[in-house]
């Protein structure tokens, strides 16, 4: 089929067959008995996003454990023997180390530097001209953003910018990407790159939402800015923060692109993510590269569950 | 007013429910290097019309099938061109017509092929470890109809077997060749002599340059193969064929003598290497000869396959005839005129009268002839005669091929995909730090326990 046929196809087609799913179930409802009707049609009308979920998200999740426990052609049980080999290596370990430094220093960096430069830029005549520089880097795809750091940390002083700091300075040209440990730090350091003006944005939002009323009460009481800041802004600001921290931790453990790009994990810098790829599209092991997605999905769950209890005590105030 | 923002929000994500569908079927991404091989072709001279139509009646494909032939390569542009010139004689003589289609990425195409039942009669196949896996899982058919024992007598010794499976079968085919393991250097800078051994090469004097050697292993996500070629070159010179094939095959352990002193004599290499372990581990391959061909010269000496001259034209700013070149030398004089190569790969994968007659012509002098006639083709056939090459590297590329008295495939390409990222690692990791050497062998003879057994 043509191109262009598909795409008239899905513009046309899909739309039509929702709309003809909708009439036809609102059809049936009606012609139900009162006392029935209503109580399916939040059901008939939920079903095509529930289908939807089923089989975009959790048949794949399902499917994923399920292919963790099979080797590498997909036809014997191995039981736990992936997840004997991911904890059983050098490199896989080395992964796993990384990313708990990612997610542990990202998450700090990024919380801490978003809410400085939220309160500074908070008290600023050019506020949003600075907040939108920081935010800036947030619409560069994480591929374009190695690629741009892989100059910054370039050896010749000439290119990279870095280096060009070290060599005013007078220090010889670094090797920025290759000594351990200093190389995932100069990873995790583009992440905050990215992450911060994000973290910034929804902090300062949280800020503009705490009544001036409050504030301006406790410095009529003779408390000094410090004090404001940890006796009422903190904790009226917890719940953002721990929004924003979530979110972090998130991306630090599903960290990719960037490493990809700039170390391929060489010298020590691998990641969970990278191992996970590297599995299933350069040593067609995909039992192994499904283990380690379920790893990574079973460190992400307590964190989303933390976050969705957090939600739900907030709504419980409310 | 509610019920229609309802139906909106219905509708709408089932719209974006379906575009998340829709777009899932895109092929998936692969990692790929860029393989020595197939690196940048010598743009084609000027061919001579008269003597590019060879004699096909010796070529012994069978004639008029009609019908056609579905293939798929690597090449496209002028290397296209060639192919389809090489072909041509066979088009007219048997009546069957080559529909021929370039893939940038062979591996995920015929990858996606093999699981649709999409696949083309003859490909062009990514190396020897998926060639092997393909036939083992059936896609692949057997090459029983070619005479290997004559196949076998026209190309370089140990070269042909390197296409066969697990279960000695023919399965691969090589016509076009690249030769590695060539030490570059600038005219201005070396006289010419060949060393007579590798410790007096690299013994040398690095005056007028600062010096010996220029290196850069990084390569992206491929960073590292550069040196894989360098152990490869100093094991097959240094221990010999044998010792090459049983560590290629998984059965020489990395923390075997004959490795590690592979390592150790690359490592030697290193510390004369332009810019230290810093520029070493950090300057694209592409770009790591530049500075010998500055001025001063930052280095005398480069090593790589024969593909590179293009990358010292384009990158280096150098001009043909600025610089030259001679084999790697032997380092033990029991297996001297070892060399190793690369070639590309061809394999069948409907059996199919019209797709055996391709493959029978493509392996004969006559057929290779064009191409090599055309430039940017080094053939696996000896019987190809050495003036039909149009320019003075390939010709005696050629010449070192034909009298080579082993000629390897590149070992790295021919090992478990795991264990060939693991040693593109393992170069990185030792050219950052010598002194890790045994903690690196012995991680990767884990990979290797691990990778050949699965």
């Amino acid at each position: 089929m043509p191109p262009i046929l598909t795409a008239v196809l899905v513009v046309l087609a899909v739309p039509a067959v929702l709309v003809a799913y909708i009439l036809l179930i609102e059809a049936i409802v009606t012609r139900l008995p009162r006392r029935v009707g209503p109580r399916i049609r939040p059901w008939l009308w939920l079903f095509p996003a529930f289908a939807f979920v089923g089989v975009f998200l959790i048949y794949p999740t399902i499917a994923t454990m399920i292919r963790s426990v099979f080797d590498r052609r997909g036809e014997a049980f191995v039981g736990a023997e992936n997840y004997v080999w991911f904890f059983g290596r050098n490199d896989t370990l080395t992964a796993l180390r990384n990313n708990v430094i990612w997610v542990v220093a990202l998450t700090a960096i990024v919380v801490g530097l978003g809410l400085v430069i939220a309160i500074l830029v908070d008290r600023v005549r050019y506020e949003s001209g600075a907040k939108a520089i920081i935010f800036l880097p947030m619409a560069i795809s994480a591929v374009a953003t190695g690629v741009i750091w892989r100059f910054m940390y370039e050896l010749n002083p000439d290119v990279g910018t870095f280096n060009g700091v070290t060599a005013a300075l007078g220090f010889d040209p670094q090797t920025w990407l290759v000594n351990e440990p200093r190389n995932t730090f100069m990873l995790i350091l583009t992440g905050v790159w990215m992450q911060t003006g994000f973290a910034m944005v929804v902090l300062s939002a949280g800020l503009k939402g705490i009544s001036t009323e409050l504030l301006e009460a406790a410095r009529v009481d003779g408390a000094n800015e410090l004090q404001v800041f940890r006796g009422i802004t903190l904790p009226l600001l917890a719940p953002t923060i721990a929004v924003i921290a979530t979110t972090i931790v998130i991306f630090a453990l599903k960290t990719f692109d960037v490493v990809y790009v700039m170390t391929n994990g060489n010298f020590g810098s691998e990641v969970i993510a990278n191992r996970m790829y590297k599995e299933l599209f350069n040593n067609t092991q995909p039992g192994r590269a499904s283990a380690i997605a379920v790893i990574l999905f079973a460190a992400i769950v307590p964190v989303m569950l933390l976050n969705i209890k957090r939600f739900r005590e907030q709504e419980a105030i409310r | 007013m509610s019920r229609t923002l309802r139906v909106l929000a219905a509708m709408l994500t089932a719209i974006f429910a379906f575009a998340a569908c829709s777009s899932g079927g895109t092929p998936a991404p692969s990692a790929s290097r860029p393989t020595a091989t197939g690196g940048p072709s010598a743009s084609p001279s000027e061919s001579s019309g008269a003597s590019a139509s060879p004699d096909a009646s010796g070529s012994g494909a069978a004639p008029s099938l009609g019908g056609s032939v579905t293939v798929v390569g690597s090449w496209s542009g002028s290397e296209q061109e060639s192919f389809l010139a090489m072909v041509e004689p066979w088009e007219e003589q048997t009546g069957t017509s080559v529909e021929y289609s370039g893939s940038r990425d062979l591996a995920a195409q015929l990858t996606a092929g093999i699981a649709s039942g999409n696949l083309p009669d003859v490909a062009g196949l990514p190396g020897p470890g998926l060639m092997r896996e393909w036939y083992d899982s059936g896609a692949l058919k057997a090459l029983d109809f070619v005479d290997f024992a004559k196949y076998e007598s026209e190309t370089p010794p140990g070269f042909a077997a390197s296409g066969k499976a697990s279960d000695d079968k023919l399965i691969g085919i090589f016509t076009k060749a690249a030769v590695k393991g060539l030490i570059f250097y600038n005219v201005a800078g070396y006289d010419g002599t060949e060393p007579e051994s590798w410790d007096a090469l690299n013994g040398l004097d690095p005056a007028p340059a600062e010096a010996l050697w220029c290196i850069g292993f990084e390569s992206g996500a491929a960073s590292g193969w550069p040196g894989t070629d360098w152990i490869e070159d100093i094991v097959l010179r240094q221990s010999g064929p044998d010792v090459y094939d049983a560590w290629v095959g998984g059965e020489q352990k990395w923390t075997s003598p004959e490795i590690k002193q592979a390592f150790e004599t690359l490592g030697d290499a290193l510390d004369k290497a332009h810019g230290g372990s810093d520029f070493v581990v950090t300057t694209a391959f592409g770009a790591a000869a530049n500075p010998m061909f500055t001025d001063p010269q930052g280095c005398k000496f480069h090593h790589q396959a024969s593909f590179i001259t293009d990358f010292f034209k384009n990158e280096g700013g150098a001009a043909d005839g600025d610089f030259d070149f001679f084999v790697m030398p032997d380092i033990n004089p029991e297996f001297a005129g070892a060399v190793t190569t690369a070639g590309d790969l061809f394999g069948m994968f409907n059996d199919t009268e019209q797709a055996r007659s391709l493959i029978q012509y493509l392996l004969t002098a006559e057929a290779q002839q064009i191409w090599v006639e055309r430039g940017g083709f080094i053939s696996m056939n000896r019987n190809v005669p050495a003036e039909a090459y149009p320019d003075e590297t390939s010709r005696r590329s050629a010449e070192l091929l034909a009298a080579a008295t082993a000629a390897k495939f590149d070992g790295s390409d021919l090992m478990p995909n795991a264990m060939n990222e693991a040693f593109f690692k393992a170069i990185m990791e030792f050219s950052q730090n010598q002194d890790n050497l045994d903690s690196i062998l012995a991680d990767l003879d884990t990979t290797q326990a691990d990778a050949y057994s699965q």
